[in-house]
């Protein structure tokens, strides 16, 4: 305590001698953090050896040797004679030049694609806006609803004067943002209602709860996802014909839903008893409690591993491919598939590798920061 | 409350006779049987509709339902199986057999490395070495921010864009080629059986000495040297039993024969892929737990531990590693469980798992709804006797209270 005191005194720091040249600046920096054994130099010098040769090698792949544009012949096809003569050498980013408007928009109609740009932006700027936290209002769930609303409209046109486009015709990110974002929409609520009743005294709800939650979480996505692309037509009276989008949807809402139900348990878990003894003392009743005492406390505890799980649903959406739904992953693979560009599948993942970074990345980032300044609040 | 009026202690303490249900929304016990009785018949309703609307629709296109499909021929070729499989005799049943052995075959193999890789990446984290830390650091984010599915996809083409058979790339007599990974196997003879059942014996051995060791020290307060008494039993027996019959070590060594190997080991790209990617992406989750197991012991455990004259090696066993262990066992289960659930992705690589395997069954068979049954309860299976297992060693290891 009294170092502390006697540093931000300017008269004492004056008054001190200054440390040994040898304890500060980038020397003993690296002396401390890079040199401090012989096992440390070992390491390092290996690893500045592996980096540098890893590093070396990617600038050369990507930059220097890259090809960035190929002649197209007169049929207007490619002409990828030089991207096959570089490979092994240098990318070809060509291929993502020739086909980035299929990989990100998919088959939808090449002059309406303005459409599904906007509405990835207004996607982006609904995350924005529910990762302030000015916004966490009530009034949060009408801007979500609302620009949901905005999106759809856009998507499926056919008012305003807007062309209309069936959803057989979205493809890559809108659909992958799509997916998610709905899921995480639908699932919120539902998971939260699943986590109340796996918590409730009543033992017949207690049980559905417990049944719907242990199942999904102890089967793969992807059979859920088979489930709803084989077994659902079945459900269906006869006649009725669900699109395949919103098949994977419903699973994905029903996957996700059981997952979120667990966080938000582990929030309703970790909430004082007293809290709601003092409601019941109160006389509030169950709605009354559970709205106005118990969610808005538990919630604000799981935020940051409902980002997390979020980020995880994000990874997710691209398991679609499998059951032959056009998301940013598998328009990827459509683009391989053009015969020219087959054998530059690199290139390819490497940019939606950056895509899927760029998201997740931000969203972590987010939910570690959050979580610093949340604790910090609780710990005052 | 509730509570009060539902609790028979209290009835009976107050002597009171038990309150009759009252038919009014008021009564709270009513109010519970009411809503129960609603939501049930709600979702009882849904779930009987459902099942009308199936079996009306399994009617007209004519599908039978049951699981009499699992004797019939199944005729999927299987690439890598672990029992004897042709496609021509075998039926359905042996086919998802050969499935679940291959889905075992990557969790364990993929668990178990992960685990290592990630133990690793996890202290590399916590080094004192900045650009080790560093290093790690973007190894879990990177991998982490990834979908796994693009990972697979990636390390699928890599090993597929390798070299064919004839060009291929060669480590001693392990050969690296688009046709997957070729390594010298072992000739079984008899001196390697008994040699492994001799390392069993001092395998026995040594935990009985351990425990012998362990009563000592109780008694008398010194511990006889364990490891020597190991170390002989476990490495010396085996190789002197090894040595008796001769010491026979013969390999058997993949040979390039027209356009592909014949003989040795030999791993499937598929197979290879789907390891690589699984044990990757897992580890950066694991790498997390790690760190985060060991950074919740507090610092002053090591330096009282010090204090009390251990040894370094004494002090992570038998003071770091219990504490750091009963925060790392359970999300490193739910790890287990994910990696799991994951390797059902090799459908997309044509790795033949379960799920790829009962998939081609329902497109064959028409049989989606015991398709869909089998996957389940072949996962819900696995996933049960994980999460049975890492709970019975949670307990063992858990903090004993009062």
């Amino acid at each position: 305590m009294s170092d502390t005191v006697a540093t931000a005194e300017p008269g004492y720091a004056a008054a001190r001698e200054r440390p040994p040249a040898g304890l500060v600046g980038p020397w003993a920096w690296a002396r401390a953090n890079l040199f401090s054994s012989w096992w440390s130099t070992a390491i390092t010098l290996v690893l500045v050896y592996v980096i540098l040769r890893a590093l070396v090698g990617f600038v050369e792949w990507a930059f220097v040797n890259a090809i960035w544009s190929v002649p197209y012949n007169a049929q207007g096809r490619p002409d990828t004679a030089v991207c096959q003569n570089a490979k092994g050498i240098g990318a070809c980013w060509a291929i993502i030049g020739d086909k980035y408007r299929l990989i990100l928009f998919g088959r939808y109609p090449y002059e309406e694609q303005w459409r599904p740009a906007i509405c990835v932006l207004l996607f982006i700027g609904l995350y924005v806006v529910s990762a302030m936290r000015r916004f966490w209002r009530k009034e949060l769930a009408l801007i979500w609803i609302a620009t949901l609303a905005v999106i759809g409209v856009l998507m499926w046109g056919g008012v305003f004067g807007l062309q209309e486009v069936p959803e057989d015709y979205w493809g890559g990110l809108p659909i992958t943002l799509i997916l998610a974002t709905f899921g995480l929409a639908f699932a919120f609520p539902l998971s939260v209602l699943v986590a109340l009743g796996r918590r409730s005294k009543l033992p017949a709800i207690k049980l559905l709860c417990v049944l719907y939650v242990e199942l999904i979480r102890g089967v793969p996505l992807i059979s859920v996802l088979f489930m709803a692309s084989v077994m659902f037509p079945l459900f269906m009276p006869a006649g009725v014909n669900v699109d395949k989008l919103l098949r994977a949807q419903i699973a994905f809402i029903l996957f996700a839903g059981a997952y979120l139900a667990e966080v938000v348990r582990g929030g309703l878990q970790a909430l004082p008893k007293g809290q709601s003894e003092a409601a019941d003392a109160m006389g509030l009743t169950y709605w009354q409690k559970t709205g106005l005492i118990i969610l808005p406390q538990a919630l604000r505890l799981v935020i940051p591993p409902l980002v997390n799980t979020f980020i995880g649903f994000f990874k997710d959406t691209s398991l679609v491919l499998i059951i032959g739904l056009f998301d940013l992953l598998t328009m990827g693979k459509v683009a391989l598939s053009d015969p020219p560009w087959q054998s530059f599948s690199t290139e390819v993942y490497v940019v939606l590798a950056i895509i899927y970074i760029c998201f997740c990345f931000a969203m972590s980032k987010y939910s570690r920061g959050l979580e610093q300044d949340l604790n910090r609040a609780r710990r005052r | 409350m509730s509570d009060a009026t539902a609790d028979p202690r209290f009835a009976a303490a107050r002597a009171a006779p038990r309150r009759r249900l009252r038919l009014s929304w008021s009564d709270p016990t009513f109010r519970a049987i009411v809503w129960q009785v609603v939501i049930v018949g709600l979702v009882a309703a849904v779930i009987g509709y459902l099942v009308h609307n199936t079996n009306q629709n399994l009617a007209a296109r004519h599908i039978a339902t049951g699981f009499g499909f699992l004797d019939r021929v199944a005729g999927i070729p299987i690439g890598e199986a672990l029992v004897p499989y042709n496609p021509a005799v075998n039926t359905y049943g042996r086919a998802l057999l050969v499935g679940v052995l291959n889905t075992l075959k990557v969790a364990v193999v993929g668990i178990v490395l992960a685990t290592i890789l990630g133990t690793v990446i996890g202290i590399g984290r916590l080094s004192s070495n900045w650009l080790l830390a560093k290093l790690t650091a973007f190894y879990v984010e990177t991998l982490r921010d990834i979908p796994l599915l693009l990972q697979l996809l990636f390390w699928y083409t890599v090993l597929q864009s390798l070299p064919a058979p004839r060009q291929s790339i060669r480590v001693g007599d392990v050969f690296l080629s688009n046709r997957g990974i070729k390594i010298p196997l072992l000739e079984l003879q008899p001196a390697h059986e008994w040699a492994a059942l001799a390392f069993l014996v001092g395998l026995v051995g040594t935990v009985l000495w351990n425990r012998h060791a362990a009563r000592q020290q109780e008694a008398t307060g010194v511990r006889p040297r364990v490891w020597p008494v190991g170390l002989a039993l476990m490495v010396a027996l085996p190789l002197v039993v090894w040595a008796i019959f001769g010491a026979p070590l013969t390999f058997e060594v993949p040979v390039l024969r027209g356009f592909n190997f014949q003989g040795g080991g030999s791993l499937s790209p598929e197979y290879f892929a789907l390891l690589l990617g699984l044990v990757t992406y897992t580890a950066a989750y694991i790498a997390e737990i790690v760190r985060s197991g060991i950074q919740a012991v507090p610092q002053g455990q090591w330096e009282a531990a010090g204090a009390l004259g251990l040894r370094s090696g004494m002090v992570l066993r038998k003071v770091i590693l219990p504490q750091a262990l009963r925060v790392i066992v359970p999300p490193m289960t739910s790890q287990y469980l994910n990696l799991t659930k994951n390797s059902s992705l090799a459908v997309a690589i044509g790795y033949q798992d379960i799920v790829s395997i009962a998939n081609t069954t329902l497109n064959q068979t028409g049989q989606a709804i015991e398709g869909i049954a089998v996957i389940m309860a072949v996962y819900l299976t696995i996933s049960l006797s994980i999460s049975l297992f890492m709970n019975w060693y949670n307990a063992r290891i858990a903090l004993v209270e009062r």
